[in-house]
């Protein structure tokens, strides 16, 4: 039983020619893209198992001496396939500023202050049936030049694999009722409003842990459907 | 009876942005590497090969923040899923400053392709980078090889386009393939 991957679900991604946010306005192909049949070398794709991650690799809040300063966040979900079935033992990457809204990275230049106790990456392999589970602290929005008082949402960078090289995708997931949302052209670059939605994490207090943390629910789904023709209940 | 659920929406891709080289390409904050240029350790048979290029954007100039992904068969043509446990075939690296990247790696095989047809021996490329919201793919082909004239994918190219994807060998051995996103000579990118 090998995954089928249909094009239909496809429009749910921004096109790369989104004027509005100025970085693709040299970078974006002018050429139509060529449609390509889906051989073994795309329907096959990297595995990583848990070797690739190290312990405490998904507690971003215990990889120095002390505690990062910010809201203590427990991030988790599923990763599930265009069918709703779980997609086990893939590796998620996540990137992050901290909570005021710096990267480590050395390029951000962003006057807020670093946090000695805080990185702000990760990593975890989804279990059997497809779940992950992130501690982090809820990073800051922060500012950025592609137009006058440009702010990004508050956001966490993700990166999957799933089963095949077509499965693969870089993300972000935003958090539920950020007003930067109108504002933000890359958010916007998905038109479709559903699918735009389908970007912001839900609060869940049940997830949420008393005098410890809040918890926000992030469910991801990658391309592959099953190949297996599925037999519909008849109620006629 | 398996219960069919409603038909789930994808998640949405969003670009790689400037800053994610402490995560997925940490080498130099001292950080564990999932994958990078060396993709063939000693052990993997197969003919080695380097691979070096140089990415641009429409103005010509050096693309120094995006992150390349290679992925590819074995020397006999078979994919790591298959059983070839010593070689993962996948390699990663982030562009210079001056927009250089590198991987040295096996000669993969040539492979099965559509309707019986064989393709020639190629590398899939992903390449992600800020201004990029949706991962462009494209795929290096070898000057060197005979089969490029009979491969189907290279088929569907335009002639006058399918340049841009094939690395080209120096005199020192090493393969050249340079990425333009946009404008002249722009590389080939696929819609899959
Ligand atoms: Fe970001």
């Amino acid at each position: 039983m090998s995954p089928i991957y249909p094009r239909d679900g496809l429009n749910a991604h921004p096109l790369n020619a989104s004027p509005e946010y100025k970085s693709t306005l040299k970078r974006a192909p002018s050429q139509p893209l060529i449609l390509l049949p889906h051989t073994l070398s795309e329907t096959s794709g990297p595995v990583f198992g848990h070797v690739a991650v190290q312990a405490g690799d998904s507690d971003l809040t215990r990889q120095h001496e002390g505690e990062p300063l910010g809201e203590r966040i427990i991030v988790f979900g599923r990763v599930l396939d265009e069918d709703g079935r779980p997609v086990p033992h893939t590796l998620i990457e996540i990137w992050q500023a901290n909570a005021a809204g710096r990267y480590v990275h050395v390029r951000d230049q962003h006057p807020a202050p670093l946090d000695p106790n805080f990185t702000g990456a990760g990593r975890v392999v989804t279990d059997a049936e497809g779940r992950y589970r992130f501690t982090t602290v809820k990073p800051g929005a922060y500012p950025w030049r592609n137009h006058h008082n440009a702010w990004r949402p508050a956001h966490i960078h993700f990166s999957l694999f799933g089963p095949s090289f077509l499965s693969r995708v870089i993300t972000q997931m935003y958090f539920p009722g950020d007003p930067l949302f109108p504002f933000d052209p890359i958010f916007q670059t998905v038109t479709d409003e559903k699918a735009r939605n389908r970007l912001i994490s839900r609060f869940d207090l049940a997830t949420t842990e008393p005098e410890w943390a809040l918890g926000y629910q992030f469910d991801i789904v990658l391309r592959g459907r099953n190949a297996t023709p599925i037999e519909e209940p008849h109620d006629d | 009876m398996t219960e069919r659920k409603d038909d789930l929406g994808l998640t949405p891709s969003q670009t790689i942005g400037p800053f994610f080289a402490y995560a997925l390409t940490p080498r130099a904050y001292g950080g564990v590497e999932l994958a990078n240029e060396q993709v063939a350790t000693e052990a993997v048979a197969g003919e080695r090969i380097s691979i070096r290029g140089h990415v641009y954007d429409g103005d010509g100039v050096p693309v120094g923040d995006a992150m390349i992904e290679i992925w590819q068969a074995d020397a006999d043509g078979r994919f790591h899923a298959q059983g070839n446990a010593g070689f993962t075939g996948f390699g990663r690296a982030e562009t210079t400053a001056e927009g250089g990247y590198h991987f040295d790696t096996i000669r993969p095989g040539a492979l099965p392709g559509p309707n019986g047809a064989q393709q020639a021996p190629h590398l899939t490329v992903s390449l992600f980078a800020r201004g990029v919201l949706t991962r462009l793919a494209t795929r290096i082909y070898f000057s060197d090889e005979t089969g490029n004239e009979t491969d189907p994918v290279l088929a569907l190219v335009p002639a006058e386009r399918r340049g841009t994807l094939i690395a080209k060998r120096g005199t020192d051995g090493v393969f050249r393939f340079d990425i333009r996103l946009q404008g002249e000579g722009e590389t080939v990118f696929f819609d899959m």
